[in-house]
């Protein structure tokens, strides 16, 4: 296993490369939109609440491996056609934002209420409360599960391979197809994915630590 | 010379939750520099009627008019009135019973606050005011400590810093002491004298009957969401004509037959009134 490990170290970097760059920007997008829909849910604007509730039940009630589908091979019928990465990217964001959205929600609903009120007492607007001292403090009631949906999502990224986009798996796969070696090729990508999710979860301990540490 | 407009100015308001009417028609003025002390069972209604001075609760009908200000009840949100609502509250501030303080901000954090996010005050010179707010209540050298390493008194004292650093024409407190245990009553009390003397207008529902003793211009006595009795101190403790009021001062005076924290901090404070 080890000779083939090293012939396919090239191969393999630039799939960790992709996949790495999947699970970061899925995430960094798929948070933004998540906060979006969680404001929206809350907001008490009947249009926008409904709009999240809908969202969410789109999202979290359809597999990803179908969203990934539709949008690379579903679209071009629509003729919006999109390179493999950029809808991968969309459709894990899209997804990812539904959990977040979840995640978001219920840490604003962790805080206290009086500290809304006194953000209020001393004359804050809505956004002031919620950008200066709502926020601050649902992020870090949701940082666990924020953290636990970032390790998940690194592991969806696989799913990028059915649309052909190079990442690890699909690497793994090509050259499992070119040497007949799928066993030995999988069982190290396991290892990969198992040691990303590693360093990530002990940096999720890592932070989760600090911010108890801080106040 | 004309008499001055009083800084609050509360006629008939009315405030409902769902089926239950907790105000009833509560008329209340409250002139500059004056101490206001609100009693009652609980229930009565006090929480909710100095939440309805900075409008944290809406009153459903009837006027509150703070600093000449009036702000139409019951008139739903339009962006011009939740920007009057602001207004006012900057000029009104708040000590809750939790203390509300924000827990990812420093002491001096949480006075500079407002300054900075509100105000929009500079920094340094908000800081430069957050430490004269912060020596006012005793608590310079607190300036970086974040509140879960205070104590309960250091905490309000934190909070009541909060409130004048917006430098308020009137400041609401809602049992400022009743989450302390009862060690810690003084020195909250003794920063709360202390802004009483500097003049500051204040509104206080308290059953600490030494302090509105002392400090009180007037004792509001509040039942089933109506003021019923509205006397000076020595009056009220003396000689309560409303029944209520009656068996309300008789029942702190016997309270807690446990011995537990309010007994021995009503027995202080009736024995310092000596007329019981
Ligand atoms: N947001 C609310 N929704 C429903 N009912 C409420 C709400 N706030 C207060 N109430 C009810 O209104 C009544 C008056 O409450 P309020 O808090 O003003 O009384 P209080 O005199 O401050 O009592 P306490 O001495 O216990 O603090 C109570 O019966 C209370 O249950
Ligand atoms: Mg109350």
């Amino acid at each position: 296993m080890w000779d083939l490990f090293v012939r396919a170290l090239p191969l393999l970097a630039e799939g960790i490369v992709v996949t790495i760059f999947l699970g970061t920007t899925s995430f960094a997008l798929g948070s933004a939109i998540g906060l979006l829909v969680a404001l929206a849910r809350l907001s008490g604007i009947a249009p926008l609440t409904a709009f999240a509730v809908a969202y969410l039940s789109i999202f979290r009630g359809t597999p990803m491996l179908v969203q990934i589908l539709l949008i690379y091979f579903g679209l071009p019928q629509l003729g919006i056609s999109l390179d493999p990465i950029p809808s991968a990217i969309i459709a894990l964001s899209l997804g990812v934002a539904s959990y977040q959205s979840e995640n978001f929600r219920s840490g604003i609903l962790g805080v206290e209420k009086g500290q809304r009120e006194a953000a209020f007492s001393i004359g804050m607007t809505s956004w002031q409360a919620l950008r200066r001292i709502i926020f601050p403090q649902a992020l870090r009631i949701a940082t666990p599960t924020i953290g636990n949906r970032f390790i998940a999502l690194m592991k969806d990224t696989s799913l990028a391979s059915v649309v052909t986009v190079v990442e690890l798996t699909r690497v793994a796969e090509r050259i499992g197809s070119a040497t007949f070696r799928y066993l030995e090729m999988f069982v190290i990508i396991a290892a990969i994915y198992w040691g990303i999710s590693t360093v990530l979860s002990i940096g999720q301990e890592t932070l989760e630590r600090r911010m108890a540490r801080a106040f | 010379m004309t008499e001055e407009k009083p800084q609050i100015r509360v006629r008939a308001v009315r405030k409902r939750f769902g089926r239950l009417e907790v105000l009833r028609g509560i008329d209340l003025d409250v002139k500059r520099g004056e101490v206001v002390v609100v009693m009652g069972v609980s229930g009565s209604g006090k929480t909710t009627l100095i939440r309805c001075l900075n409008f944290l609760e809406e009153p459903d009908e009837g006027h509150v008019e703070v600093c000449g200000r009036e702000v139409a009840c019951g008139a739903g949100r339009s962006r011009e009135r939740s920007s009057q609502i602001r207004h006012i509250r900057t000029h009104v501030g708040m000590v809750f019973q939790s203390f509300n303080l924000f827990p990812h901000m420093t002491a001096l954090g949480n006075v500079t606050e407002g300054l900075v996010t509100v105000k929009k005050m500079p920094k340094r010179e908000a800081i430069v005011l957050g430490e004269r707010m912060l020596a006012r209540v005793g608590l310079a050298e607190k300036r970086d400590e974040y509140p879960s390493r205070l104590s309960g008194g250091q905490k309000q004292r934190v909070a009541i810093a909060r409130a004048i650093a917006m430098q308020p024409d009137v400041v609401l407190f809602d049992e400022p002491t009743s989450a302390l245990d009862p060690e810690l009553h003084e020195e909250v009390l003794n920063v709360m004298r202390g802004l009483a003397a500097d003049g500051m207008t204040m509104v206080v529902v308290t059953h600490e009957v030494a302090f509105a003793r002392e400090v009180a211009d007037r004792v509001v006595f509040m039942d089933e969401g109506t003021i019923v009795e509205e006397a000076a101190p020595a009056e009220f403790f003396a000689r309560a004509r409303h029944p209520r009021a009656r068996s309300f001062l008789r029942l702190m005076q016997h309270s807690d037959p446990e011995g537990g924290a309010a007994a021995e901090r009503d027995g202080q404070s009736l024995a310092l009134g000596g007329n019981h």
